[in-house]
């Protein structure tokens, strides 16, 4: 891989002698990201891959592409939402397969570190305004540099869930009430479609101790409602623990909607609130297809087949949403 | 008749020597791995403990909700469908308790130390 990767860099960085320290962060069903130092002369830089290497199956269906993901990660960066670097789009010769590679920016993305740990105790009372910022930094990229996404709405995001959820031919009640609800309560095309990150939450944002310091993993990027980010970043399952701070365990939903208007876009609350709703479901319809995997690949998936337990976790948090009891009456 | 001892106490047996014998002694990705594992017993511990009473409630629950009878997934998916169909809904006497009951019975086995549900467990009412 170190040889690979030291061409490639060659060929794109002036002065790079060569790569070291290559060690694989994750790998997926469809993608690897890979973390190692361009060594050069007037010091290493810090780098990673993400990339599918050759010959592995095809993205999944909602996936926007890693060509994508490059070109909307270097609009980000220009437009100076904190984001990496792109450093190189690999091309056939790279014998890399497909992907690109960007700077690595040091920091944190364990949520239970970000909200617990003293090092973070300044950024975590600035972060949700500043997530609100960089939120509507994403929804203003200028549309016309945007690269071909897929159109989601919330009318279509509802069939999708519900295919999905009967797909698995397993009865549950509370998400029948909560697909109904969003049916009811579908509040159609917004003023404005904009780019949406997508999978904007924990894990996918890299936080210093003064605050965000780049958004992560653009695959689920796509066209729809900006309001869909705002709804998702207050998804209870995010909030590890921490459930009277909505936004990702850390602030309130005023802070992250006055740092989103403050920026000069204008937050629908209802409409948030609706998104909530679905994201709580849609990762309650994720941890179903988690168990169906573990089913389907039985090797390595025990992670899989806990994470299939966590649905009912959604089950409980739909039910505050949409039919919640009283406050303790004892 | 089965001897002893139970399931439980087996299953339970093997979850208290990886947690207290073992994970002190792994390190790095398996470490975590095996933490997973130890969950995963604990969830079984926990359900085999109660399954059997919360099922049946969950049951005699549904009999009466929907006036069928039936499997415990039978009378599910007829639950399922009557909310898709908005024959039941939130108003119709009954649902939301069922709903609120069964969930906290999942979560009891599932995750219970998940905040909304110790949160929702503490609430008295239904």
């Amino acid at each position: 891989m170190e040889a690979e990767l030291g061409r490639c860099v060659a060929s794109f960085f002036p002065g790079a002698t060569g790569v070291a320290g290559a060690a694989k962060l994750s790998g997926g069903a469809s993608q690897e990201t890979w973390s190692f130092d361009i060594v050069h002369p007037d010091g290493n830089v810090g780098a990673i891959l993400r990339r599918a290497p050759k010959g592995f199956g095809a993205a999944p269906l909602r996936a926007a592409g890693l060509n994508n993901e490059a070109v909307l990660m270097q609009l980000a960066y220009e437009a100076g939402v904190p984001s990496p670097r792109v450093l190189h789009v690999l091309r056939p010769e790279d014998d890399l397969g497909t992907g690109f590679i960007m700077e690595r920016v040091e920091g944190e993305t364990i949520a239970r570190k970000i909200l617990r740990d003293e090092k973070f105790a300044m950024a975590r009372q600035h972060l949700a305004r500043q997530l609100g910022r960089v939120a509507a930094g994403i929804h203003g990229l200028p549309q016309a540099k945007l690269p071909q996404l897929r159109e989601m709405t919330s009318t279509k995001e509802i069939d999708e869930l519900g295919r999905e959820y009967h797909g698995f031919d397993w009865p549950r009640p509370v998400f029948e009430l909560a697909l109904r609800w969003l049916k009811d309560n579908d509040p159609g095309p917004p003023e404005e479609m904009t780019l949406v990150h997508g999978d904007f939450r924990h894990g996918n944002l890299i936080i210093g101790p003064v605050g965000v310091r780049a958004v992560l993993d653009w695959e689920l990027a796509h066209l729809g409602d900006p309001m869909e980010d705002l709804g998702w970043i207050c998804v209870n399952s995010w909030r590890f623990g921490e459930i009277d701070k909505p936004v990702g365990g850390f602030g309130s939903r005023e802070e992250l909607y006055a740092g989103y208007e403050s920026a000069g876009r204008k937050v629908d609350p209802e409409r948030a609130l609706f998104w909530q709703v679905m994201g709580t479901l849609r990762w309650g319809v994720m941890c179903c297809g988690m168990m169906q995997r573990f089913r389907d690949q039985p090797d390595n998936s025990m992670e899989r087949a806990m994470i299939g337990r966590r649905a009912s976790e959604t089950e409980i948090d739909l039910l505050v949403l949409l039919a919640p009891r009283a406050p303790d009456q004892k | 008749m089965q001897d002893q001892p139970t399931p439980i106490e087996l299953t339970k047996a093997v979850a208290d020597f990886l947690r207290n014998d073992i994970a002190p002694a792994i390190a790095g990705h398996n470490a975590f791995k095996l933490r997973v594992a130890i969950n995963m017993l604990e969830l079984v511990v926990r359900q085999l403990t109660c399954e059997q009473g919360s099922e049946q409630a969950e049951a005699s629950r549904l009999v009466q909700l929907l006036g069928l009878k039936g499997s415990l997934f039978e009378l599910n998916r007829a639950l399922a469908e009557r909310i898709a169909s908005g024959e039941v809904d939130l108003a119709t006497q009954g649902l939301v308790e069922h709903l609120w009951q069964t969930t906290l019975d999942k979560l009891a086995v599932d995750q219970p130390n998940y905040a909304s549900y110790k949160r929702e467990r503490g609430k008295g009412g239904t």
